[in-house]
C-alpha cells in the first residue's frame, strides 16, 4: 500500500516535472531544424513560472464553469497519466482504469475545455470548441480500432497488460499489426495533441486556431494550468505510444536505481520521437480544417489493416 | 408481501387516475392528487419490484377472475422485476417534478384529465413489464399505447402535437399489428398464451419460421424502442409533448420495446442462429450513429434530446445484439457480460434522459421557446438547472466518473472478447461496431458541449431568456433526485452489479457480478483474469482528494489577485449577444463533413441599399434532409393514399347500396357454411 502510494507520488512528480521539458525540447528542436536559436530549452519552466506569479483576468460574461474547467483539464489529465507505465511496468494507478478510461478521461477533460471556450460569449471560443470537439471525434474510431488491435493482443485493455505482453519480444514491432496500429496511433497522437498539420501550437492566427481560441480569455494561473495540462497530456499520449510498443527498458518496479534507468530509458525514447515529431512539423504545412477528416480516414484505415493483419499474420 | 406491495401500488395508481378525473373541475386539487398517487404508487411499486429481483421464485399475482386462455395474471420474474424497478425510479423522480411543472398550466388545461392519463400511462406499463401471458400483455400494451398518444397530444391545440400524436398512434399500431401475428405463430406451436410455455419454444419451430417469428418481434417492439429506421415518430413526438411526459416516454415506453426484445431474444429464444444477433447488432450500430449524427443538427432543445433517446436505444442494443451472437457462439459468459452491459445502459439511460428532459422542460417554462438560438445564460438565472443539467450532460457522453461510462465500458469490453470467439470474418463485426460506438461517444460528447453551452453559458440571446426564473422546488428536487442516481451509478457500479445476477441466472444460466467485482468491491473487471479494470470511486475519490488539497486552497489564494474584466472583443465596442456562436455554427464542420449524409440546403438573401459588401439585412435559411422520410416514408404513405382513394368508390354513401353489401356477404357466409 505505501509502496503503491510512493510510486504513484513518484510518478506524479514525474509527470509534472518532465512535460514542460519535452515541450521545451520539441520547441528548441524545431527552432534548429528551421535554422533560428530558439528559446532554450528551459522556457516552458520559466513561462509556467512567469504566468503563475501573475494576476489574472477572469472576463464579465463567464460563469464558474469557466473558473472549474482549468482543475478538471489538470486533474483529469494528471489521473490518466497515472495509469500508464512511464517508468515500471506496471502502472501505478492501473486499478483506476485502462487504455479506456484514459481516452475518455481526456474527452472529460476536453468536453469542460470546450464549454469553458463558449462561455466567455466571445465567438473565438466557440469556434476553438467546434474545431476541437470536429476534430477530436473524427479521432476516436481510428483511436478505437489501433486500440483494440493492441488490446486484442494482449487480451487486456489494462495498460500494465498491454505493455507486458509486448516486454521480452523486441522485435515484436516489426509485426505488421503492430506497425499499422503505431502509425495510426501516431496520426491520432498529432491530432490530439494539436500538432501541425491539424493544428499549430504556436499560431494565434483567428482563422486557423483551434486549441489556442479555446483557451484564448485564460490569463495568469489558470492559464498556466491549462498550459501545463497541455503538455502533460502530450507526454502522456507520448508516452503511451511508446511504451505499448517499444517498452524497452521499463523497470519491474519503481524502487531502487532501477528507477533511474527506467528514466533514462524513458527520455532516450521520448527524444527519438520528439525528433520525429520535430521532422513531421517542419517538412509539413498545417492542413485546411476540411483536410484534416482525410488524415483522420487514413488513420482508421490503417487501424482496421492493423486489425485484419492480428490473424492474417 | 411483495404481492400486497405490488398490488398496493398498482390500485394507487387506479385510484389516482379515477379521482384526479372526478376533480377536473379544481385543478389545483386534481393536480396534487394525481401526482401524489404517481409519486406514492411508483414508490410502493420500487420496493416491491426491488424485492422481487432477489426473491428466490418469481411472484405470481392471479386476479379471480377471466378464463384459462385469457387470464389477468402478472408474474414478477427477476428481468420483469428490472426493468419495474427502472419505470419506478424514473415516475418517482417524474412525479415529484410535476408537482410544480403542472401548476403553470392551471386554470388552462384539464389538469384532470392529464392526472388520468399519466397515472394510467404508469399503471399500463408496469403492467406491460409484468404480464404473463400474450393477451394481458397486448391488453396492456395497448392501454399504454392509447394513454401515451393522449399525452402527447395533450396540447391539442397545437396542429403539431396532434400531428405527432397521430403518428405515434399509425406507428405504434403498425408494430402491434406485427407482435399480434408473432404471438398468434407462437401460441399455435403450444397452444396456450402463457409466457412460461413459450420458455425456448421459438428455439424448437423450424429455422424458417424461428427467423420469421424474431423479425416480426424485432420490428414489432423495434417501433417502440425507436430503432433506424422505425424511428421517425420519436423526434416529432418527443418534443410536443408537455416535457414531464417526454421524460417519461424517452425513458420508460422505449423501454417497453427493449424489454420486449430482451423477453422474447433471452426468454423465447434458446440459442438463436448467429445472423440474429449480427441483424440487431448491425440496426444497433446504425440507430447509434443516425441517432447522434442527427440530433448534432437540432437547434431544438427536446428534439435533439429525443434524437439522442434514438442513440441511446442504438447503444442498448449494441449490447443485446451481441449478447445474442456469443449465445449462438457458445459463449455464456460473454452473453451475460453484454446482457449486463445493455441493461445497465437501459437503466442508465432512464435516468440520465428524465433528467435532462426535467431540465429542458424547467428551461422551456422559463424562456417560452424550445429554440436553443433564443437561450443563453442561463447558468445564472437557474443555477440548479444548469449543473442538474450538466450533471446529466457528462452522463450521456459516457464521460467518467459518471453511469454512462460504466454501460459504455461494459459494451467495450464485450465486443473487445468478441474477437476471439470466432475464426469467421463475421468476427470483424465486434470491432467495427467498437470503433463506431467510440465516434458516437464522441460525437454525442460534442453535441452536448452545444446542448450545455448555447442554452446556459454566456449572454442571454433574447429577452425572455435574459429574465428566466430558475425553476420551483418539487421541480428542482426532482432534478436532483435523478443527478444523485447518475452519480450513484457511476461510483456504485460494483455494488449495483450483483442486481444482473438473478437476470443472466434466470435468461442464461450463469450468474457473473462475483467475477465482474474485483478489488474487494473497489474496481469492476471484464470478467476475466488481468482483463483491465476500472474503479470509478477511485476516480471520484482521486478528484476529491485533489479538489480538496490543492484546487480549493489556490484557487482561494488566486481569486485575490484577479479581476473582472471584459473578454476580448476585437476592438469591437462591447461584446453583445450577437457576437456569440450560435448552435448553428457549432455544428457547421459536422454538416460540412457529413454532408454526404445531411445533403445540407442552404439560402442567403443580402439586402444592401449602396454595395454588396455592406448589406443592411441578410436573410440565411439552412436545412437538412431526412433521407427516411423522404425516400421511404412518403412513397409508403402516398400508395396507401391512393389505394384509399381508389377504395373510396365502394363507400356511395347510398343506404340501399349498404343493404345490398350486408345481403351479399350474408350470402356468401352462408355459402361458406354450407360447404364448410
Amino acid at each position: 500500500m505505501i509502496e503503491r502510494l510512493m510510486e504513484n507520488a513518484a510518478q506524479f512528480l514525474l509527470l509534472l516535472i518532465l512535460s514542460p521539458l519535452v515541450t521545451g525540447v520539441i520547441r528548441t528542436l524545431k527552432a534548429r531544424l528551421q535554422t533560428r536559436r530558439g528559446p532554450g530549452i528551459l522556457q516552458p519552466y520559466r513561462d509556467l513560472q512567469k504566468l503563475f506569479s501573475k494576476g489574472m483576468v477572469i472576463p464579465e460574461t463567464a460563469s464558474w464553469i469557466f473558473t472549474v474547467t482549468p482543475w478538471v483539464v489538470f486533474f483529469s489529465t494528471i489521473l490518466a497519466g497515472l495509469m500508464i507505465p512511464m517508468v515500471a511496468g506496471e502502472a501505478p494507478l492501473g486499478l483506476f482504469g485502462g487504455v479506456l478510461a484514459v481516452i475518455y478521461l481526456l474527452g472529460l477533460g476536453r468536453f469542460f475545455l470546450a464549454l469553458s471556450g463558449m462561455d466567455s460569449g466571445s465567438s473565438f471560443g466557440g469556434l476553438g470548441s467546434s474545431r476541437e470537439m470536429t476534430i477530436s471525434a473524427l479521432a476516436e474510431p481510428a483511436m478505437m480500432m489501433a486500440i483494440f488491435t493492441v488490446a486484442i493482443g494482449a487480451g487486456s485493455t489494462g495498460l500494465t497488460e498491454i505493455a507486458g505482453a509486448a516486454i521480452g519480444q523486441n522485435w515484436r514491432f516489426l509485426a505488421p499489426s503492430q506497425m499499422f496500429a503505431f502509425a495510426a496511433l501516431s496520426l491520432v497522437l498529432i491530432a490530439e495533441t494539436g500538432r501541425i498539420p491539424v493544428d499549430n501550437p504556436d499560431t494565434h492566427l483567428e482563422l486557423t486556431m483551434i486549441h489556442e481560441a479555446m483557451i484564448l480569455e485564460y490569463s495568469g494561473p489558470y492559464l498556466a494550468l491549462l498550459e501545463w495540462a497541455a503538455s502533460i497530456k502530450q507526454l502522456l499520449l507520448m508516452t503511451l505510444l511508446i511504451n505499448c510498443f517499444w517498452p524497452f527498458g521499463l523497470q519491474p518496479t519503481w524502487l531502487g536505481f532501477g528507477a533511474v534507468v527506467g528514466i533514462g530509458w524513458l527520455l532516450a525514447k521520448l527524444l527519438l520521437l520528439s525528433c520525429a515529431i520535430v521532422v513531421l512539423e517542419t517538412v509539413n504545412a498545417k492542413m485546411r480544417l476540411f483536410r484534416v477528416p482525410e488524415l483522420l480516414a487514413v488513420a482508421f484505415t490503417l487501424g482496421s489493416l492493423a486489425l485484419i493483419s492480428t490473424f492474417l499474420f | 408481501m411483495i404481492a400486497a406491495l405490488f398490488l398496493s401500488g398498482m390500485i394507487v395508481w387506479l385510484a389516482g387516475a379515477s379521482a384526479s378525473l372526478a376533480l377536473w373541475r379544481r385543478p389545483a386539487n386534481a393536480r396534487r392528487v394525481g401526482c401524489g398517487a404517481a409519486l406514492a404508487g411508483s414508490l410502493l411499486n420500487l420496493a416491491a419490484s426491488a424485492a422481487a429481483i432477489f426473491s428466490a421464485s418469481p411472484v405470481f399475482i392471479g386476479l379471480p377472475f377471466g378464463n384459462p386462455a385469457f387470464s389477468w395474471a402478472v408474474r414478477l420474474d427477476p428481468l420483469s422485476a428490472f426493468f419495474s424497478v427502472t419505470l419506478a425510479a424514473l415516475a418517482a423522480a417524474v412525479s415529484l417534478y410535476s408537482f410544480d411543472y403542472l401548476k403553470g398550466m392551471e386554470g388552462r388545461r384539464n389538469l384532470g384529465a392529464f392526472g388520468f392519463f399519466f397515472n394510467l400511462l404508469l399503471l399500463s406499463v408496469a403492467l406491460v413489464f409484468t404480464a404473463s401471458n400474450a393477451f394481458f400483455f397486448l391488453v396492456a400494451w395497448e392501454v399504454m399505447a392509447l394513454a401515451a398518444y393522449c399525452l402527447v397530444s395533450f396540447e391539442h391545440e397545437k396542429k403539431k402535437a396532434r400531428d405527432a400524436g397521430v403518428l405515434f398512434l399509425i406507428m405504434s399500431h403498425a408494430g402491434t399489428g406485427l407482435l399480434l401475428i408473432a404471438f398468434l405463430v407462437l401460441a399455435s406451436a403450444c397452444g396456450n398464451l402463457d409466457f412460461s410455455s413459450f420458455h425456448l419454444l421459438a428455439s424448437r419451430m423450424s429455422p424458417l419460421q424461428q427467423g420469421t417469428v424474431f423479425l416480426l418481434f424485432f420490428f414489432g417492439f423495434g417501433v417502440k424502442a425507436g430503432v433506424v429506421p422505425l424511428h421517425i415518430w420519436i423526434p416529432e413526438a418527443h418534443p410536443v409533448s408537455p416535457s414531464n411526459v417526454s421524460a417519461l416516454m424517452s425513458g420508460i415506453v422505449l423501454k417497453t420495446g427493449i424489454y420486449g426484445m430482451a423477453r422474447v431474444f433471452f426468454d423465447f429464444y434458446g440459442t438463436p442462429p448467429l445472423w440474429m444477433g449480427t441483424v440487431v447488432l448491425g440496426l444497433g450500430v446504425a440507430s447509434a450513429l443516425l441517432g447522434v449524427l442527427y440530433a448534432l443538427m437540432e437547434h431544438d432543445l427536446k428534439r435533439l434530446l429525443a434524437w439522442h433517446s434514438i442513440e441511446n436505444i442504438g447503444i442498448i442494443l449494441i449490447g443485446f445484439g451481441a449478447a445474442l451472437m456469443f449465445r449462438a457462439l457458445g459463449q455464456a459468459n460473454l452473453a451475460a457480460l453484454a446482457l449486463i452491459a445493455g441493461l445497465y445502459h437501459t437503466f442508465n439511460h432512464a435516468m440520465f434522459k428524465g433528467l435532462l428532459f426535467m431540465g429542458a422542460g424547467s428551461v422551456v417554462e422559463a424562456t417560452h421557446t424550445r429554440n436553443m438560438e433564443r437561450m443563453g445564460g442561463l447558468i445564472r438565472r437557474m443555477p440548479v438547472t444548469a449543473l442538474c443539467f450538466l450533471i446529466g450532460a457528462v452522463a450521456i457522453s459516457g464521460l467518467p466518473p459518471l453511469n454512462g461510462f460504466v454501460s459504455e465500458w461494459l459494451t467495450y469490453q464485450a465486443l473487445l472478447a468478441g474477437f476471439g470467439t470466432t475464426q469467421s470474418l463475421t468476427r470483424l463485426m465486434f470491432p467495427i461496431a467498437g470503433s463506431l460506438l467510440a465516434l458516437t461517444a464522441a460525437l454525442a460528447a460534442a453535441c452536448f458541449v452545444k446542448a450545455f453551452a448555447i442554452p446556459f453559458l454566456a449572454l442571454p440571446r433574447s429577452p425572455e431568456a435574459a429574465d428566466a426564473r430558475e425553476a420551483s422546488f418539487t421541480m428542482r428536487a426532482g432534478m436532483a433526485a435523478l443527478a444523485v442516481g447518475c452519480i450513484a451509478l457511476g461510483l456504485g457500479a460494483t455494488w449495483f452489479v450483483p442486481v444482473f445476477d438473478p437476470i443472466t441466472q434466470q435468461t442464461l444460466g450463469v450468474r457473473s457480478s462475483s467475477a465482474l467485482v474485483a478489488a474487494h468491491g473497489w474496481a469492476l473487471s471484464p470478467g476475466r483474469p488481468h482483463g483491465g479494470t476500472i474503479s470509478l470511486a477511485g476516480m471520484a475519490l482521486f478528484f476529491l482528494v485533489a479538489g480538496v488539497a490543492l484546487a480549493i486552497p489556490l484557487a482561494l489564494r488566486w481569486r485575490r489577485r484577479s479581476v473582472r474584466g471584459p473578454a476580448w472583443d476585437c476592438g469591437l465596442p462591447g461584446l453583445t449577444a450577437d457576437n456569440e456562436y450560435t448552435s448553428t455554427a457549432f455544428s457547421k464542420p459536422f454538416r460540412m463533413i457529413f454532408s454526404a449524409l445531411y445533403r445540407p440546403r442552404r439560402e442567403i438573401q443580402a439586402e444592401y441599399e449602396v454595395s454588396p459588401y455592406y448589406p443592411s439585412a441578410i436573410r440565411f435559411e439552412s436545412e437538412i434532409e431526412h433521407p427516411f422520410e423522404k425516400r421511404l416514408y412518403n412513397p409508403l404513405r402516398d400508395r396507401i393514399m391512393a389505394a384509399a382513394n381508389r377504395m373510396k368508390g365502394i363507400q356511395a354513401g347510398s343506404i340501399n347500396l349498404y343493404l345490398a353489401y350486408i345481403f351479399i356477404t350474408l350470402i356468401l357466409l352462408l355459402l361458406f357454411g354450407v360447404r364448410g
